[in-house]
């Protein structure tokens, strides 16, 4: 062991580099939340589907393959909306851009905020759905009573065809589920379950 | 060299010279300390504290579970201060004592007992240094974690959702933790946890300096007796896997009070990363419970085996892997969550691998008893208690880690039999050995090695009673976390409980034994075990001065560990 003032200057080097291990496995910690969401956009992980710009959709060639997609919606126990497709499948050519609608009504007497979640089953087929345009990338807003129709415009990437995995897949499930925005509705539920 | 070591000494604690074993008064001695043999003894006593109230806990759970039907929790609740307790509230309370179970023998009782309390008064003698490299931190992480036992008590007489108590299970998953238990109590949960990490960070740190730091002349890497070994690959998993934990519990207590959506679904949230988080925590969590119980089986064995250790450097660098790869693994816990099936199939194949580092240490005990002139002491029989109970639950633990077997055996009791076979029998018989090994040592008298003897074999009795059978119930498909079941399982739950009561007589006759060691216990000279031990608390007298080695020892070349 090396003489007393070598000694706790080397200890405080070797106390500080771990602090800075422990300090960096913490911001590691917190930046899991934006690396995570980046590792499910990116890989289509657990069925997060894709966003495409209208140029890339363009770019697209349509096969002659037919792959079926059905609709699925729900809305979070509570929250005082009727959401449902307007249609219950579509089958569709791969690579061919389709809209499909869907129907939500307010049935409170106050306005709720929502914001739509959404995968897609099988999870693996995530990377090749592309969305161009959806109701789920911002927050809609219902006055009482009000209705309305809220389209999404999506396509399946023809690259779907070369993957052995998941060219074997004839429907694919589109699932939204609406919660209340955390500013609007959610003070008004009662989400611990108590009240059952 | 011995100027410098005495130089050293009188500028840690300002104590003269002259008088080496000047102890401070009663309120500085205990509350002020900054000696590690000090602050040991108090983790171990708080230790055994904490792991009387956690087992109470489990009583109160068996005794639950010994019949079909509720028939205690009514009561339990009124404990926890309901004052008309719904049938909700009534059931709330089987998840506040699952809970605490938990988080109290997992934070409170194993770690500072194995880690807290054997770490620190064994490896700075174990390595020839006079005391840590951090006096002071070690005594903030001692009452630091003596804050967060209390902020987790006080949890249990607040609000938290149905009832009184945090309801979560230790993993405290949300949403259950967020907007699933309204109240106090999750927050007082959380708290705890930060307290308690935050003083295991600081004596990660503490051990890690005085290891790379505070060796003797002479005592290498790779002569460093295998416990030191094992404490410091600990405290690396500790220091790295703990601040994940603490991100992960900050970002709960945010969600839960100041309207972040981190885990919620509704802002955008996921709560399955606070899985991937908590596990990425929790399972290098439990090597960092038994790894130090690995390095006292190895001291054990060799020194009842009177010949080193079978395999020093591989046994050492098993550890290590053992610890890489645990950070590797952590997903095997959240097969159910819906993982893809090449996932499933990386993280069977990884679990598995660990299964190669920890059967070289098993192999390489029995190796080291092979032939060695093997003497039947209380520590050598519940070491080999030991590596009975441990392979038993690594074998389980191998069944578990197939993705496939998990989705049918998932949160039944087969987990539950799997998980206290490595820790209950394994980490707490680990405990119970280094405590016959060490206790003449730290102590200065002896305990009755017959009464100890007779606390190994009902020990062991009991705690296969209660946990062997909880293979068939799972197998069966009676499902964890619940406080009734079918009348089919009655038979083997009343079996387990018959073995809990089996288990805490075991421990009363530990405490006859204590009381037996200090009221008329005979004394215990420098090295008791004779031959076979080797390491450096052998050297020094029992208990060892307040003050060791004021001239650092010098570690021959050819010695050996």
């Amino acid at each position: 062991m090396p003489a007393v003032g070598t000694l706790h200057k080397r200890n405080k080097r070797v106390g500080v580099i771990a602090l800075a291990m422990a300090g960096a496995m913490l911001g590691l910690g917190f930046a899991s939340v934006p690396l995570y969401r980046m590792f499910c956009q990116v890989t289509g992980f657990d069925g997060t589907t894709q966003r495409a710009d209208e140029a890339k959709a363009a770019s697209v060639s349509v096969t002659g393959h037919t792959i079926s997609i059905r609709f699925d919606a729900n809305v979070e126990r509570g929250m005082d909306w009727q959401f449902k497709p307007l249609q219950v499948t579509d089958t569709i050519s791969i690579g061919a851009r389709d809209m499909a609608l869907f129907w939500a009504k307010n049935t409170s007497d106050h306005a709720i905020t929502g914001m739509a979640t959404f995968n897609v089953e099988p999870e693996y087929v995530g990377k090749y759905f592309n969305k161009i345009q959806c109701f789920c990338f911002t927050e809609q807003t219902l006055k009482p009573g009000q209705e309305v129709r809220m389209p999404v415009l999506y396509y399946v990437d023809p690259a779907i065809l070369d993957d052995p995995d998941a060219k074997d897949v004839e429907q694919i499930t589109l699932s939204y589920t609406f919660h209340p925005s955390a500013d609007s509705g959610a003070k008004a539920l009662d989400r611990t379950g108590s009240g059952v | 060299m011995a100027t410098t070591a005495e130089h050293f000494q009188a500028h840690g604690d300002d104590h003269g010279h002259a008088d080496h074993d000047h102890k401070p008064a009663f309120f500085a001695r205990w509350f002020m300390s900054t000696n590690h043999k000090d602050i040991g003894t108090m983790y171990l006593i708080f230790a055994i504290f904490a792991g009387i109230v956690g087992g109470a806990f489990s009583g109160m759970m068996r005794l639950e579970l010994a019949h079909p039907g509720i028939q205690y929790l009514d009561t339990f609740a009124r404990w926890f201060g309901a004052t008309n307790p719904d049938f909700n509230a009534t059931l709330h309370t089987w998840n506040v004592l699952i809970t605490a179970h938990g988080l109290i023998m997992v934070f409170f009782m194993v770690m500072p007992a194995i880690i807290g309390g054997f770490g620190n008064w064994f490896v700075p003698i174990m390595i020839g240094a006079p005391d840590m490299a951090f006096p002071r931190m070690n005594n903030i992480s001692f009452w630091l974690t003596v804050a967060g036992f209390l902020s987790l008590m006080t949890s249990a007489f607040v609000p938290g959702g149905l009832g009184n108590g945090a309801g979560t299970g230790w993993t405290v998953y949300a949403p259950l933790s967020t907007y699933g238990s309204t109240g106090p109590a999750v927050d007082f949960g959380i708290f705890a946890l930060h307290l308690a990490g935050a003083g295991s960070i600081m004596g990660a740190i503490n051990f890690i300096t005085t290891i790379f730091n505070m060796r003797a002349p002479g005592m290498t890497m790779h002569k460093m007796p295998l416990f030191v070994w094992s404490v410091l690959v600990t405290a690396f998993l500790l220091l790295l896997s703990l601040p994940v934990l603490a991100a992960a519990i900050t970002m709960l207590l945010t969600d839960r009070n100041f309207g972040t959506t981190f885990f919620d679904p509704a802002g955008g949230g996921d709560p399955i990363l606070y899985q991937h988080l908590f596990w990425f925590f929790g399972h290098p969590e439990v090597y960092i419970m038994i790894l130090p119980g690995f390095g006292i089986i190895s001291q054990i064995i060799s020194t009842f085996s009177k010949k080193p250790v079978f395999g020093y450097l591989g046994m050492a660098y098993a550890m290590v892997a053992i610890g890489v790869v645990g950070f590797i693994v952590w997903a095997h816990h959240m097969y159910t969550t819906g993982l893809s099936v090449n996932t499933k199939m990386y993280f069977t194949a990884a679990t598995m691998v660990i299964a190669v580092p920890t059967g070289i240490k098993i192999f390489s005990w029995i190796a080291t008893m092979w032939g060695g002139s093997v003497e039947f002491k209380s520590p050598m029989v519940w070491a080999m208690g030991f590596i009975f109970l441990f392979t038993v639950g690594g074998v389980t633990g191998v069944v578990l880690a197939n993705g496939g077997v998990d989705d049918v055996l998932h949160d039944t009791y087969y987990v539950v039999a799997h998980f206290h076979y490595v820790l209950s029998l394994g980490a707490v018989t680990a405990l119970f050995a280094g405590f016959y090994y060490w206790f003449p040592k730290m102590s200065g008298r002896w305990h009755s090695e017959l009464l100890a003897h007779i606390h190994f074999w009902v020990f062991f009795v009991g705690v296969n009673m209660i946990f062997f059978p909880m293979h068939f119930l799972g197998l069966q498909g009676m499902p964890r976390r619940y406080p009734d079941y079918a009348e089919a399982y009655a038979q083997w739950n009343s079996v387990a409980t018959d073995g809990y009561m089996i288990m805490a007589a075991s421990l009363v006759i530990w405490f006859i034994n204590i009381a037996y060691a200090f009221t008329a216990g005979k004394k215990a000279e420098g090295n008791y075990w004779g031959e076979g031990a080797t390491t450096l608390e052998w050297t020094l007298s029992s208990p060892p001065p307040f003050h060791q080695f004021e001239t650092l020892p010098v570690i021959e070349a050819t010695a050996h560990h």
